[in-house]
Protein backbone atom coordinates (compact mmCIF):
# COMPACT_ATOMS: atom_id res chain seq x y z
CA UNK A 1 0.00 0.00 0.00
CA UNK A 2 1.16 3.68 -0.50
CA UNK A 3 1.04 4.72 2.95
CA UNK A 4 4.36 3.89 4.73
CA UNK A 5 4.45 5.92 8.30
CA UNK A 6 3.30 8.19 10.57
CA UNK A 7 4.92 10.99 10.91
CA UNK A 8 4.74 14.11 13.43
CA UNK A 9 2.97 17.25 12.11
CA UNK A 10 5.22 19.26 14.17
CA UNK A 11 8.52 18.14 13.93
CA UNK A 12 8.61 15.82 11.30
CA UNK A 13 9.53 12.33 13.39
CA UNK A 14 8.30 9.27 11.86
CA UNK A 15 7.00 6.13 13.56
CA UNK A 16 5.44 3.06 11.90
CA UNK A 17 2.11 2.39 11.25
CA UNK A 18 0.66 1.46 14.30
CA UNK A 19 -2.04 2.46 17.02
CA UNK A 20 -0.12 5.73 17.99
CA UNK A 21 -1.71 9.24 17.92
CA UNK A 22 1.10 11.51 19.43
CA UNK A 23 4.79 11.91 18.83
CA UNK A 24 6.26 11.05 21.36
CA UNK A 25 9.24 13.73 21.07
CA UNK A 26 7.44 16.74 21.12
CA UNK A 27 3.38 15.61 21.69
CA UNK A 28 2.24 16.90 18.20
CA UNK A 29 -0.16 15.04 16.35
CA UNK A 30 0.81 12.15 13.96
CA UNK A 31 -0.53 12.19 10.33
CA UNK A 32 -0.57 8.68 7.66
CA UNK A 33 2.22 9.48 4.98
CA UNK A 34 2.10 7.99 1.80
CA UNK A 35 4.32 7.22 -1.10
CA UNK A 36 2.91 7.54 -4.24
CA UNK A 37 5.74 7.40 -6.42
CA UNK A 38 5.04 4.37 -7.98
CA UNK A 39 1.67 5.65 -9.38
CA UNK A 40 2.61 7.40 -12.57
CA UNK A 41 0.13 6.68 -14.41
CA UNK A 42 -3.30 8.32 -13.99
CA UNK A 43 -5.34 6.69 -16.25
CA UNK A 44 -5.11 3.18 -14.70
CA UNK A 45 -5.58 4.64 -11.00
CA UNK A 46 -8.99 6.59 -12.58
CA UNK A 47 -10.28 3.28 -13.68
CA UNK A 48 -9.35 1.16 -10.82
CA UNK A 49 -11.29 3.67 -8.87
CA UNK A 50 -14.38 3.99 -11.45
CA UNK A 51 -14.36 -0.12 -11.23
CA UNK A 52 -14.66 -0.39 -7.53
CA UNK A 53 -17.16 -0.61 -5.19
CA UNK A 54 -19.68 2.38 -4.80
CA UNK A 55 -18.19 2.78 -1.36
CA UNK A 56 -15.29 4.59 0.34
CA UNK A 57 -12.79 1.10 -0.69
CA UNK A 58 -13.06 2.85 -4.09
CA UNK A 59 -10.48 4.46 -3.16
CA UNK A 60 -8.67 2.26 -1.15
CA UNK A 61 -5.23 3.09 -2.61
CA UNK A 62 -5.54 6.68 -0.56
CA UNK A 63 -6.51 5.14 2.75
CA UNK A 64 -3.88 3.77 5.38
CA UNK A 65 -4.75 -0.32 4.91
CA UNK A 66 -2.45 -2.74 4.68
CA UNK A 67 -4.54 -5.29 2.93
CA UNK A 68 -6.56 -2.56 0.88
CA UNK A 69 -10.18 -2.45 1.50
CA UNK A 70 -11.83 -5.50 3.80
CA UNK A 71 -13.67 -8.07 2.91
CA UNK A 72 -13.76 -10.68 0.01
CA UNK A 73 -10.69 -9.79 -2.40
CA UNK A 74 -12.01 -10.61 -5.71
CA UNK A 75 -12.05 -7.05 -7.97
CA UNK A 76 -11.39 -5.29 -4.85
CA UNK A 77 -15.25 -4.91 -4.26
CA UNK A 78 -15.85 -4.75 -0.67
CA UNK A 79 -19.27 -4.96 0.45
CA UNK A 80 -18.51 -5.95 3.74
CA UNK A 81 -19.02 -4.27 7.55
CA UNK A 82 -21.19 -1.10 7.30
CA UNK A 83 -20.00 0.52 4.14
CA UNK A 84 -19.59 4.38 3.76
CA UNK A 85 -19.60 7.13 0.95
CA UNK A 86 -20.40 7.75 -2.49
CA UNK A 87 -23.14 10.14 -1.33
CA UNK A 88 -25.00 12.15 -3.60
CA UNK A 89 -23.45 15.49 -4.58
CA UNK A 90 -27.05 17.64 -5.17
CA UNK A 91 -26.80 20.44 -7.86
CA UNK A 92 -28.79 22.91 -5.39
CA UNK A 93 -30.26 25.51 -8.02
CA UNK A 94 -32.95 27.22 -5.54
CA UNK A 95 -30.27 27.63 -3.14
CA UNK A 96 -28.37 29.22 -5.22
CA UNK A 97 -31.36 31.46 -6.32
CA UNK A 98 -32.64 32.19 -3.28
CA UNK A 99 -28.54 33.51 -2.41
CA UNK A 100 -28.20 35.16 -5.46
CA UNK A 101 -25.44 32.56 -6.43
CA UNK A 102 -24.48 31.12 -9.98
CA UNK A 103 -23.24 27.51 -8.85
CA UNK A 104 -23.97 25.46 -6.01
CA UNK A 105 -23.96 21.60 -4.90
CA UNK A 106 -24.59 20.10 -1.56
CA UNK A 107 -22.80 17.06 -0.54
CA UNK A 108 -25.40 15.53 1.62
CA UNK A 109 -23.51 13.16 3.60
CA UNK A 110 -26.57 12.57 5.70
CA UNK A 111 -26.78 9.67 3.21
CA UNK A 112 -24.80 7.30 5.14
CA UNK A 113 -25.49 4.08 6.77
CA UNK A 114 -25.78 6.05 10.25
CA UNK A 115 -26.57 9.53 8.99
CA UNK A 116 -23.10 11.53 8.94
CA UNK A 117 -20.48 11.43 7.63
CA UNK A 118 -18.79 10.15 10.65
CA UNK A 119 -19.80 6.76 9.05
CA UNK A 120 -16.36 7.21 6.68
CA UNK A 121 -13.85 7.83 9.59
CA UNK A 122 -15.22 4.82 11.34
CA UNK A 123 -14.91 2.76 8.50
CA UNK A 124 -11.77 3.69 7.81
CA UNK A 125 -10.21 3.36 11.60
CA UNK A 126 -12.19 -0.14 12.46
CA UNK A 127 -10.80 -1.57 9.28
CA UNK A 128 -7.16 -0.59 10.50
CA UNK A 129 -7.80 -1.57 13.76
CA UNK A 130 -8.99 -4.87 13.04
CA UNK A 131 -5.83 -5.64 10.81
CA UNK A 132 -3.73 -4.51 13.99
CA UNK A 133 -5.81 -7.10 15.92
CA UNK A 134 -8.29 -5.10 18.11
CA UNK A 135 -11.42 -6.20 19.08
CA UNK A 136 -13.19 -3.57 21.17
CA UNK A 137 -13.64 -0.45 19.45
CA UNK A 138 -14.54 3.14 21.07
CA UNK A 139 -15.13 6.51 21.01
CA UNK A 140 -15.50 10.20 22.30
CA UNK A 141 -18.52 11.38 20.80
CA UNK A 142 -20.91 14.46 20.28
CA UNK A 143 -23.13 12.20 18.90
CA UNK A 144 -22.93 11.02 15.18
CA UNK A 145 -19.65 9.03 16.39
CA UNK A 146 -21.10 7.28 18.83
CA UNK A 147 -24.20 6.55 16.03
CA UNK A 148 -21.06 5.25 13.60
CA UNK A 149 -19.26 3.47 16.14
CA UNK A 150 -22.14 1.13 17.59
CA UNK A 151 -23.44 0.66 14.33
CA UNK A 152 -19.98 -0.12 12.46
CA UNK A 153 -18.99 -2.43 16.04
CA UNK A 154 -22.75 -4.21 15.64
CA UNK A 155 -22.13 -4.91 11.54
CA UNK A 156 -18.64 -6.76 12.49
CA UNK A 157 -19.54 -8.55 15.45
CA UNK A 158 -17.25 -6.13 17.89
CA UNK A 159 -17.46 -4.99 21.64
CA UNK A 160 -18.60 -0.87 21.56
CA UNK A 161 -18.11 1.65 23.97
CA UNK A 162 -19.37 4.85 23.60
CA UNK A 163 -18.84 8.24 25.59
CA UNK A 164 -21.24 11.16 24.85
CA UNK A 165 -21.92 14.47 27.00
CA UNK A 166 -25.13 13.31 29.35
CA UNK A 167 -26.86 16.15 27.95
CA UNK A 168 -26.76 14.87 23.93
CA UNK A 169 -29.86 15.28 22.27
CA UNK A 170 -32.09 12.26 23.07
CA UNK A 171 -32.93 10.84 19.21
CA UNK A 172 -28.46 10.73 19.14
CA UNK A 173 -28.75 8.63 22.29
CA UNK A 174 -31.44 6.34 21.18
CA UNK A 175 -29.81 5.91 17.81
CA UNK A 176 -26.48 4.69 19.33
CA UNK A 177 -28.18 2.49 21.91
CA UNK A 178 -30.35 0.44 19.83
CA UNK A 179 -26.89 -1.05 18.39
CA UNK A 180 -26.37 -2.81 21.36
CA UNK A 181 -23.61 -0.76 22.14
CA UNK A 182 -22.30 0.20 26.08
CA UNK A 183 -23.32 3.64 26.05
CA UNK A 184 -21.57 5.63 28.36
CA UNK A 185 -23.00 9.07 29.51
CA UNK A 186 -20.57 11.56 31.63
CA UNK A 187 -21.33 14.20 33.26
CA UNK A 188 -20.01 16.99 31.53
CA UNK A 189 -19.35 18.08 28.67
CA UNK A 190 -17.52 16.88 25.12
CA UNK A 191 -14.56 18.30 26.44
CA UNK A 192 -14.46 16.83 30.09
CA UNK A 193 -15.58 13.18 27.53
CA UNK A 194 -12.41 13.47 25.33
CA UNK A 195 -10.11 14.42 28.44
CA UNK A 196 -11.39 10.97 30.04
CA UNK A 197 -11.11 9.25 26.61
CA UNK A 198 -7.65 10.33 26.17
CA UNK A 199 -6.77 9.17 29.74
CA UNK A 200 -8.65 5.73 29.27
CA UNK A 201 -7.00 5.47 25.76
CA UNK A 202 -3.51 4.73 27.91
CA UNK A 203 -5.32 2.73 30.45
CA UNK A 204 -6.77 0.17 28.28
CA UNK A 205 -4.48 -0.70 25.21
CA UNK A 206 -6.41 -3.28 23.97
CA UNK A 207 -9.33 -0.98 22.69
CA UNK A 208 -9.41 0.97 19.96
CA UNK A 209 -10.69 4.93 20.40
CA UNK A 210 -11.38 5.59 16.94
CA UNK A 211 -10.58 9.30 17.58
CA UNK A 212 -7.83 9.10 20.10
CA UNK A 213 -5.50 6.16 19.54
CA UNK A 214 -6.41 5.23 16.04
CA UNK A 215 -7.05 9.05 15.37
CA UNK A 216 -4.47 9.19 12.17
CA UNK A 217 -6.56 6.73 10.38
CA UNK A 218 -9.86 8.03 11.34
CA UNK A 219 -8.74 10.96 10.15
CA UNK A 220 -8.10 9.68 6.71
CA UNK A 221 -11.48 8.97 6.03
CA UNK A 222 -12.23 12.54 5.94
CA UNK A 223 -10.12 12.91 2.61
CA UNK A 224 -13.13 10.55 0.59
CA UNK A 225 -15.39 13.48 0.64
CA UNK A 226 -13.08 15.61 -1.20
CA UNK A 227 -12.32 12.64 -3.72
CA UNK A 228 -16.09 11.98 -4.01
CA UNK A 229 -16.40 15.66 -4.81
CA UNK A 230 -14.08 15.63 -7.22
CA UNK A 231 -14.96 12.52 -8.53
CA UNK A 232 -18.51 13.49 -9.14
CA UNK A 233 -17.86 16.79 -10.62
CA UNK A 234 -15.70 15.07 -13.58
CA UNK A 235 -12.23 14.72 -12.28
CA UNK A 236 -12.43 18.49 -11.39
CA UNK A 237 -12.21 20.41 -8.29
CA UNK A 238 -14.70 23.17 -7.10
CA UNK A 239 -14.00 26.85 -6.96
CA UNK A 240 -14.95 27.00 -2.74
CA UNK A 241 -16.07 24.63 -0.18
CA UNK A 242 -17.63 25.27 2.92
CA UNK A 243 -17.84 22.85 5.86
CA UNK A 244 -18.32 22.84 9.74
CA UNK A 245 -15.74 22.63 11.79
CA UNK A 246 -15.56 20.82 14.90
CA UNK A 247 -12.25 20.11 16.00
CA UNK A 248 -10.68 21.39 12.23
CA UNK A 249 -9.90 17.42 11.50
CA UNK A 250 -12.76 17.32 8.51
CA UNK A 251 -11.59 20.60 7.36
CA UNK A 252 -8.08 19.99 7.25
CA UNK A 253 -9.09 16.81 5.86
CA UNK A 254 -10.65 17.65 2.77
CA UNK A 255 -8.37 19.97 1.85
CA UNK A 256 -5.36 16.74 1.87
CA UNK A 257 -7.45 14.75 -0.38
CA UNK A 258 -8.06 17.30 -3.13
CA UNK A 259 -4.17 18.59 -2.93
CA UNK A 260 -3.17 14.86 -2.95
CA UNK A 261 -5.11 14.33 -6.56
CA UNK A 262 -4.13 17.42 -7.62
CA UNK A 263 0.05 16.60 -6.74
CA UNK A 264 -0.63 13.21 -8.62
CA UNK A 265 -2.61 14.76 -12.13
CA UNK A 266 -5.33 13.00 -11.36
CA UNK A 267 -7.46 16.26 -11.40
CA UNK A 268 -8.09 19.37 -13.11
CA UNK A 269 -8.19 22.69 -11.07
CA UNK A 270 -6.73 24.18 -7.31
CA UNK A 271 -7.08 23.56 -4.10
CA UNK A 272 -10.74 25.49 -3.72
CA UNK A 273 -10.91 28.39 -1.25
CA UNK A 274 -11.87 26.67 1.90
CA UNK A 275 -14.49 28.39 4.09
CA UNK A 276 -15.31 26.25 8.02
CA UNK A 277 -18.09 27.17 10.01
CA UNK A 278 -18.77 27.12 12.84
CA UNK A 279 -21.30 28.56 15.93
CA UNK A 280 -20.67 31.05 17.70
CA UNK A 281 -21.84 29.50 20.83
CA UNK A 282 -18.37 27.61 20.23
CA UNK A 283 -16.13 29.34 18.06
CA UNK A 284 -12.54 28.96 19.28
CA UNK A 285 -11.52 28.30 15.63
CA UNK A 286 -13.37 31.60 14.11
CA UNK A 287 -11.96 33.15 16.91
CA UNK A 288 -8.78 32.64 16.55
CA UNK A 289 -9.12 33.34 12.85
CA UNK A 290 -10.46 36.11 13.65
CA UNK A 291 -8.01 37.15 15.90
CA UNK A 292 -4.69 36.50 13.85
CA UNK A 293 -3.78 33.76 16.22
CA UNK A 294 -2.27 30.26 15.38
CA UNK A 295 -3.33 28.73 18.66
CA UNK A 296 -7.26 28.34 20.08
CA UNK A 297 -8.11 29.32 23.17
CA UNK A 298 -10.65 26.86 24.41
CA UNK A 299 -13.85 27.81 25.28
CA UNK A 300 -16.88 26.41 27.01
CA UNK A 301 -19.54 25.85 24.58
CA UNK A 302 -23.26 26.84 24.91
CA UNK A 303 -25.18 25.80 21.24
CA UNK A 304 -27.41 24.13 19.95
CA UNK A 305 -24.51 23.10 17.08
CA UNK A 306 -24.27 20.02 19.39
CA UNK A 307 -22.20 18.33 17.36
CA UNK A 308 -20.01 20.70 16.68
CA UNK A 309 -19.32 21.83 20.19
CA UNK A 310 -15.57 21.12 20.63
CA UNK A 311 -14.48 23.78 23.09
CA UNK A 312 -10.68 22.58 22.69
CA UNK A 313 -9.97 21.51 18.90
CA UNK A 314 -7.20 19.44 18.13
CA UNK A 315 -6.60 20.52 15.21
CA UNK A 316 -7.59 24.48 15.27
CA UNK A 317 -4.12 25.60 14.59
CA UNK A 318 -4.44 23.36 11.19
CA UNK A 319 -7.51 24.70 10.25
CA UNK A 320 -7.24 28.66 10.69
CA UNK A 321 -3.46 27.72 8.45
CA UNK A 322 -5.26 26.15 5.85
CA UNK A 323 -8.62 28.89 6.12
CA UNK A 324 -5.60 31.19 5.52
CA UNK A 325 -3.24 29.85 2.91
CA UNK A 326 -6.69 28.79 0.78
CA UNK A 327 -7.79 32.20 0.36
CA UNK A 328 -11.01 32.03 2.34
CA UNK A 329 -12.28 32.36 6.07
CA UNK A 330 -14.06 30.62 9.15
CA UNK A 331 -17.44 32.20 10.44
CA UNK A 332 -19.67 32.04 12.63
CA UNK A 333 -23.27 31.92 13.08
CA UNK A 334 -25.78 32.51 16.05
CA UNK A 335 -28.34 29.25 16.89
CA UNK A 336 -31.16 31.27 15.05
CA UNK A 337 -28.92 31.81 12.02
CA UNK A 338 -28.95 27.94 12.20
CA UNK A 339 -32.41 27.45 12.68
CA UNK A 340 -33.25 29.46 9.70
CA UNK A 341 -29.81 27.48 8.09
CA UNK A 342 -31.72 24.34 8.33
CA UNK A 343 -34.89 25.97 7.23
CA UNK A 344 -33.36 27.45 4.46
CA UNK A 345 -31.89 24.53 3.16
CA UNK A 346 -34.83 22.09 3.72
CA UNK A 347 -37.37 24.30 1.44
CA UNK A 348 -34.76 24.52 -1.34
CA UNK A 349 -33.33 21.50 -1.95
CA UNK A 350 -35.35 18.89 0.16
CA UNK A 351 -32.57 18.10 2.13
CA UNK A 352 -33.60 18.24 6.17
CA UNK A 353 -29.89 18.24 7.98
CA UNK A 354 -29.14 18.26 11.48
CA UNK A 355 -27.98 21.42 13.67
CA UNK A 356 -24.08 21.29 12.07
CA UNK A 357 -25.77 21.43 8.70
CA UNK A 358 -27.58 24.87 9.71
CA UNK A 359 -24.30 26.03 10.42
CA UNK A 360 -22.67 25.41 6.44
CA UNK A 361 -26.07 26.54 5.33
CA UNK A 362 -26.29 29.76 6.89
CA UNK A 363 -21.91 30.54 6.73
CA UNK A 364 -23.16 29.76 2.85
CA UNK A 365 -25.36 32.65 3.42
CA UNK A 366 -23.18 34.84 5.15
CA UNK A 367 -20.83 34.91 2.62
CA UNK A 368 -23.08 35.71 -0.03
CA UNK A 369 -24.67 38.22 1.92
CA UNK A 370 -21.06 39.89 2.58
CA UNK A 371 -20.36 39.49 -1.61
CA UNK A 372 -17.54 37.17 -0.98
CA UNK A 373 -18.81 34.57 -3.77
CA UNK A 374 -18.01 35.51 -6.31
CA UNK A 375 -20.88 34.95 -9.79
CA UNK A 376 -19.09 32.51 -11.88
CA UNK A 377 -18.27 30.40 -8.46
CA UNK A 378 -18.89 26.73 -8.26
CA UNK A 379 -19.54 26.16 -4.85
CA UNK A 380 -20.08 23.08 -2.83
CA UNK A 381 -21.55 22.97 1.15
CA UNK A 382 -21.04 19.97 2.92
CA UNK A 383 -24.09 18.47 4.97
CA UNK A 384 -22.71 16.16 7.39
CA UNK A 385 -25.38 14.49 9.03
CA UNK A 386 -29.45 14.25 9.35
CA UNK A 387 -32.36 16.37 10.83
CA UNK A 388 -33.93 14.00 12.45
CA UNK A 389 -31.10 13.76 14.54
CA UNK A 390 -31.66 17.24 16.07
CA UNK A 391 -35.76 17.37 15.79
CA UNK A 392 -35.48 20.18 18.45
CA UNK A 393 -33.91 22.90 16.29
CA UNK A 394 -37.36 22.87 13.51
CA UNK A 395 -39.89 22.38 16.84
CA UNK A 396 -41.99 25.16 16.58
CA UNK A 397 -40.69 26.85 13.61
CA UNK A 398 -44.05 25.82 11.64
CA UNK A 399 -47.67 26.20 11.99
CA UNK A 400 -49.86 22.53 11.73
CA UNK A 401 -53.48 22.99 10.09
CA UNK A 402 -55.48 20.45 12.71
CA UNK A 403 -59.07 20.25 10.89
CA UNK A 404 -62.23 17.50 11.27
CA UNK A 405 -62.44 14.85 8.91
CA UNK A 406 -64.26 16.59 6.58
CA UNK A 407 -64.35 18.68 3.16
CA UNK A 408 -65.81 21.75 4.35
CA UNK A 409 -63.62 22.08 7.28
CA UNK A 410 -60.45 21.62 4.76
CA UNK A 411 -61.96 24.36 2.91
CA UNK A 412 -62.98 26.71 5.34
CA UNK A 413 -59.36 26.42 6.71
CA UNK A 414 -57.28 27.02 3.43
CA UNK A 415 -60.00 29.44 2.69
CA UNK A 416 -58.91 31.72 5.69
CA UNK A 417 -54.88 30.73 4.92
CA UNK A 418 -55.46 32.02 1.51
CA UNK A 419 -54.10 29.28 0.00
CA UNK A 420 -53.99 27.95 -3.48
CA UNK B 1 1.18 17.77 51.91
CA UNK B 2 2.16 17.22 48.10
CA UNK B 3 0.61 17.88 44.19
CA UNK B 4 -0.54 14.61 42.55
CA UNK B 5 0.56 15.20 38.84
CA UNK B 6 -0.71 12.31 36.71
CA UNK B 7 1.62 11.39 33.58
CA UNK B 8 0.25 10.03 30.44
CA UNK B 9 1.53 6.68 28.94
CA UNK B 10 3.30 8.53 26.59
CA UNK B 11 5.49 10.25 28.90
CA UNK B 12 5.87 7.27 31.53
CA UNK B 13 9.04 5.92 29.64
CA UNK B 14 10.63 9.26 30.10
CA UNK B 15 9.81 9.59 33.96
CA UNK B 16 11.26 6.04 35.29
CA UNK B 17 7.64 4.43 33.98
CA UNK B 18 5.99 6.46 36.71
CA UNK B 19 2.35 6.96 36.31
CA UNK B 20 2.42 10.06 38.26
CA UNK B 21 4.73 12.06 40.57
CA UNK B 22 4.48 13.95 44.00
CA UNK B 23 5.95 17.40 44.20
CA UNK B 24 5.47 20.48 46.08
CA UNK B 25 4.25 23.60 44.10
CA UNK B 26 1.50 26.66 44.63
CA UNK B 27 1.48 27.52 41.14
CA UNK B 28 1.53 25.20 37.59
CA UNK B 29 4.87 26.46 36.58
CA UNK B 30 6.16 25.48 39.83
CA UNK B 31 4.60 22.13 40.22
CA UNK B 32 6.11 21.42 36.48
CA UNK B 33 9.63 22.73 37.50
CA UNK B 34 9.38 20.36 40.24
CA UNK B 35 8.55 17.79 38.14
CA UNK B 36 11.65 18.72 35.39
CA UNK B 37 14.02 18.46 38.11
CA UNK B 38 12.80 15.31 39.72
CA UNK B 39 12.83 13.57 35.60
CA UNK B 40 14.71 16.09 33.45
CA UNK B 41 13.69 14.41 30.14
CA UNK B 42 10.01 15.43 30.64
CA UNK B 43 11.47 19.20 30.23
CA UNK B 44 11.76 19.05 26.80
CA UNK B 45 8.86 17.05 25.99
CA UNK B 46 6.38 19.53 27.32
CA UNK B 47 7.88 22.83 26.97
CA UNK B 48 9.43 25.05 24.30
CA UNK B 49 12.35 26.73 24.21
CA UNK B 50 10.72 30.04 25.81
CA UNK B 51 9.47 27.83 28.88
CA UNK B 52 5.77 28.03 27.59
CA UNK B 53 3.91 24.87 27.22
CA UNK B 54 4.27 23.25 23.65
CA UNK B 55 1.10 23.71 21.64
CA UNK B 56 -0.53 20.05 21.55
CA UNK B 57 0.00 19.83 25.52
CA UNK B 58 -3.12 20.42 27.52
CA UNK B 59 -2.50 20.55 31.55
CA UNK B 60 -5.74 20.73 34.37
CA UNK B 61 -5.99 21.19 37.51
CA UNK B 62 -8.68 19.08 39.25
CA UNK B 63 -10.10 18.29 35.76
CA UNK B 64 -10.25 22.14 34.64
CA UNK B 65 -8.30 23.57 31.32
CA UNK B 66 -5.80 25.62 32.91
CA UNK B 67 -6.07 28.01 30.04
CA UNK B 68 -9.47 28.61 31.54
CA UNK B 69 -7.08 29.80 34.76
CA UNK B 70 -4.33 32.00 34.54
CA UNK B 71 -2.36 29.29 32.41
CA UNK B 72 1.12 28.20 33.91
CA UNK B 73 -0.08 30.92 36.73
CA UNK B 74 -2.84 29.45 37.42
CA UNK B 75 -2.70 28.12 41.33
CA UNK B 76 -2.55 24.74 42.74
CA UNK B 77 -4.05 23.99 46.26
CA UNK B 78 -2.47 21.53 48.62
CA UNK B 79 -3.37 17.78 47.39
CA UNK B 80 -4.48 18.81 44.75
CA UNK B 81 -4.29 16.72 41.44
CA UNK B 82 -2.62 18.25 38.12
CA UNK B 83 -3.02 16.27 34.44
CA UNK B 84 -0.76 16.32 31.87
CA UNK B 85 -3.00 14.92 28.63
CA UNK B 86 -2.23 15.37 24.73
CA UNK B 87 -4.13 17.80 22.83
CA UNK B 88 -4.63 15.82 19.83
CA UNK B 89 -7.60 13.70 20.69
CA UNK B 90 -11.01 13.62 19.50
CA UNK B 91 -13.36 15.49 16.89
Amino acid sequence: MPADNLKCRECGEVYPLEAKYVCERCFGPLEVGYDFSEMTDVGAVRRRIQAGPQNIWRYADFLPLEGGPPGPSNKLASRAGLPAGCTPLVKAERLAEALGLGEVWVKNDAANPTHSFKDRVVSVATARAKELGFEVLACASTGNLANAVAGQAAALGMESYVFIPSDLEEQKILATGVYGTNVVAVRGNYDDVNRLCTELSGERESWAFVNVNMRPYYAEGSKTLAYEIAEELGWTTPDRVIAPIASGSLFTKIAKGFEEWLDLGLIEGSLPVMNGAQATGCSPVAQAYEAGHDVCRPVKPDTIAKSLAIGNPADGPYAVELARRSGGAIDAVTDDEIREGIRLLAETTGIFTETAGGVTTATLAKLAQRGDIGPDERVVVVITGEGLKTLDAVRGTFETHTIDPSFDAFEAEFATAGAR
Amino acid sequence: MAVTVKLPTQLRAAAGGASSVQVEGTTVAEVLDAVYVAHPELKDRLSDDDGQLRRFVNVYVGGEDIRFGDGLATSVADGAEVQVLPAVAGG
